[in-house]
């Protein structure tokens, strides 16, 4: 027979899984209060969002929500056009400082946040020459250092293998998913501290598409990760928080497993289960 | 629960074809126990053998929404509610269909019992009460996850002391009327394990209950004291 008496919950029991129990980690970037407009019209409306660091955060959000608007900001990507105006600030830490204030370098900040956008964008240049470029733009001239850190960020992209033997191919001879690796490696060359994806498997096959994904979770031992997704399962697989988005505000953030099972605002829920909100 | 429905007709369909299965596996379960008391207190030969014939459907029940659910994952990766309805509905079969058992198992003892003599039966009243206690309970259960109602389904639980207590009645009674008569042991043991099969099939009512409050509210609720779960449930 079962005990009327009280217990304590049953988990308290057994360790709990160790992705539920682990506190957030310190926090990498954090938007406070920030809205941004396109000329008149507001695209995003007074977003705080913690990012934590070496952790994988997911953007979601029907189009137009807002979240590849959100994910720019971070490397001041809004800059390159007139018209374009933020209100409020993202920090950066250990810093402190306001990425978005207009003393900030844009140049500094894509070093070091840098971004691999939905459809692979080598240059038209040699395997070797990609990598190599952002060093060579912060001046970086030995040989041997831009060999070495080439050699670095192809491994680290899980591209060295496949690549090493033919590094002066033109880029353009890769597959998809090796140009989508080889964007990865240009953009770890610099050793950046967050990598912005948008979309990053959009154009690729599953294959492809769980060897970028398995890449992610690879890479965040080194880098904090922000990525925008259209695939709520590819959120639900890379990403340790997620954050739900709709016309301009964030109506939910929280922990994957938290917010996948038990949201808490109906909004994502309609959302989440492919509901008509 | 949200009103708005999948952009998905199919999925739509799908989830609720499934929810229709389990309501009349739980149909066929709770005629299936009721059929079992029959037979305990008539010990009509023919009850007891559609018992055992019929719960070959209840296992079939079993299989086939496990596979629907199965095929729902599949096809369309369910999260939040549906994730959790999906996870419910898979437990929840496997308590109606040991519900099932349970029933199957009262309906054989009945016929061993009636093969002692139809006066022993009789003698339990409370047995009859425990058997009314478990089916309200399974009742009270299926209803709530009709209506996907988690109050209702905390009235399931809070009736789990009760049918514990008519067990311990039961046996205590039992072991009067073996101690005054050692002719009735064999018969006597019977009744204990009917008894037992009708504590579990209360057990598992409140299995299918924990179950519902898991699927509307998102929270476990199972190994947790009633007075946990009241004050879960008045949180918004």
């Amino acid at each position: 027979m079962v005990s009327t008496t009280s217990v304590r919950p049953v988990s308290a029991a057994v360790p709990a899984p160790r992705a539920e129990t682990e506190p957030d980690p310190a926090p990498k970037a954090a938007a406070r209060g920030l809205s941004f407009y396109y000329g008149e019209v507001q695209a995003l409306k007074n977003i705080d969002l913690v990012v934590h660091e070496h952790r994988v955060t997911a953007l979601i959000g029907p189009s137009g929500c807002g979240k590849s608007t959100f994910l720019r900001c971070f490397n001041r990507m809004h800059d390159l056009y007139p018209g374009n105006r933020y209100e409020g600030e993202i920090r950066l830490y250990p810093d402190d400082m306001n990425l978005l204030d207009a003393s900030v370098d844009p140049i500094e900040v894509r070093m070091r946040l840098a971004m691999v956008f939905q459809k692979p964008n080598p240059f038209p240049k040699s395997i070797f020459e990609n990598v190599a470029y952002g060093l060579r733009v912060r001046g970086e001239r030995s040989r041997r250092t831009l060999a070495d850190k080439v050699e670095q960020a192809l491994r680290a992209a899980a591209l060295w293998d496949e690549v090493k033997d033919r590094l002066e191919e033109p880029a353009f001879n890769l597959s998809g998913g090796q140009q989508q690796r080889l964007c990865i490696a240009r953009a770890l060359a610099t050793d950046p501290e967050m990598l912005l994806f948008d979309e990053p498997t959009s154009a690729l096959d599953p294959i492809a598409t769980a060897s970028i994904e398995e890449l992610i979770t690879e890479l965040k031992s080194r880098v904090t990760i922000l990525i925008v997704t259209h695939n709520m399962q590819q959120a639900a697989r890379v990403s340790d928080y997620t954050a739900y988005m709709y016309l301009g505000e964030l109506i939910e953030f929280g922990r994957t497993d938290e917010l996948f099972i038990k949201p808490k605002h109906k909004q994502t829920e309609d959302y989440i289960t492919g509901r008509f909100g | 629960m949200p009103p708005t429905e999948h952009i998905s007709k199919a999925f739509e369909a799908d989830l609720e074809e499934t929810r229709t299965r389990v309501l009349q596996m739980g149909g066929l379960v709770e005629a299936q126990i009721l059929a079992a008391m029959r037979a305990y207190a008539s010990g009509d030969a023919a009850i007891v053998e559609q018992v055992i014939e019929n719960d070959r459907r209840v296992n079939g029940y079993e299989v086939a929404i496990d596979s629907a659910c199965s095929h729902i994952v599949v096809r369309r990766q369910p999260a939040a509610s549906d994730l959790r309805l999906i996870m419910g509905i898979s437990k929840i079969v496997t308590d109606l269909e040991r519900m099932g058992d349970e029933a199957e198992k009262i309906a054989r003892m009945a016929r061993a019992l009636h093969q002692q003599g139809p006066q022993h039966a009789q003698r339990f009243p409370a047995i009859r009460h425990a058997a009314d206690t478990a089916l309200r309970m399974l009742r009270q259960a299926l209803d709530a996850f009709a209506r996907l109602d988690a109050a209702a389904a905390a009235e399931v639980l809070k009736e789990d002391p009760t049918i514990d207590s008519e067990f311990t009645s039961v046996l205590r009674q039992a072991i009067t009327y073996m101690m005054e008569d050692p002719r009735t042991i064999t018969a006597g043991l019977e009744i204990v394990w009917v008894a037992k099969a009708i504590e579990r099939i209360g057990d598992h009512a409140k299995n299918v209950a924990e179950q519902v409050i898991y699927i509307v509210r998102g929270t476990d609720v199972r190994h947790t004291s009633f007075a946990d779960v009241e004050r879960e449930l008045s949180k918004n």
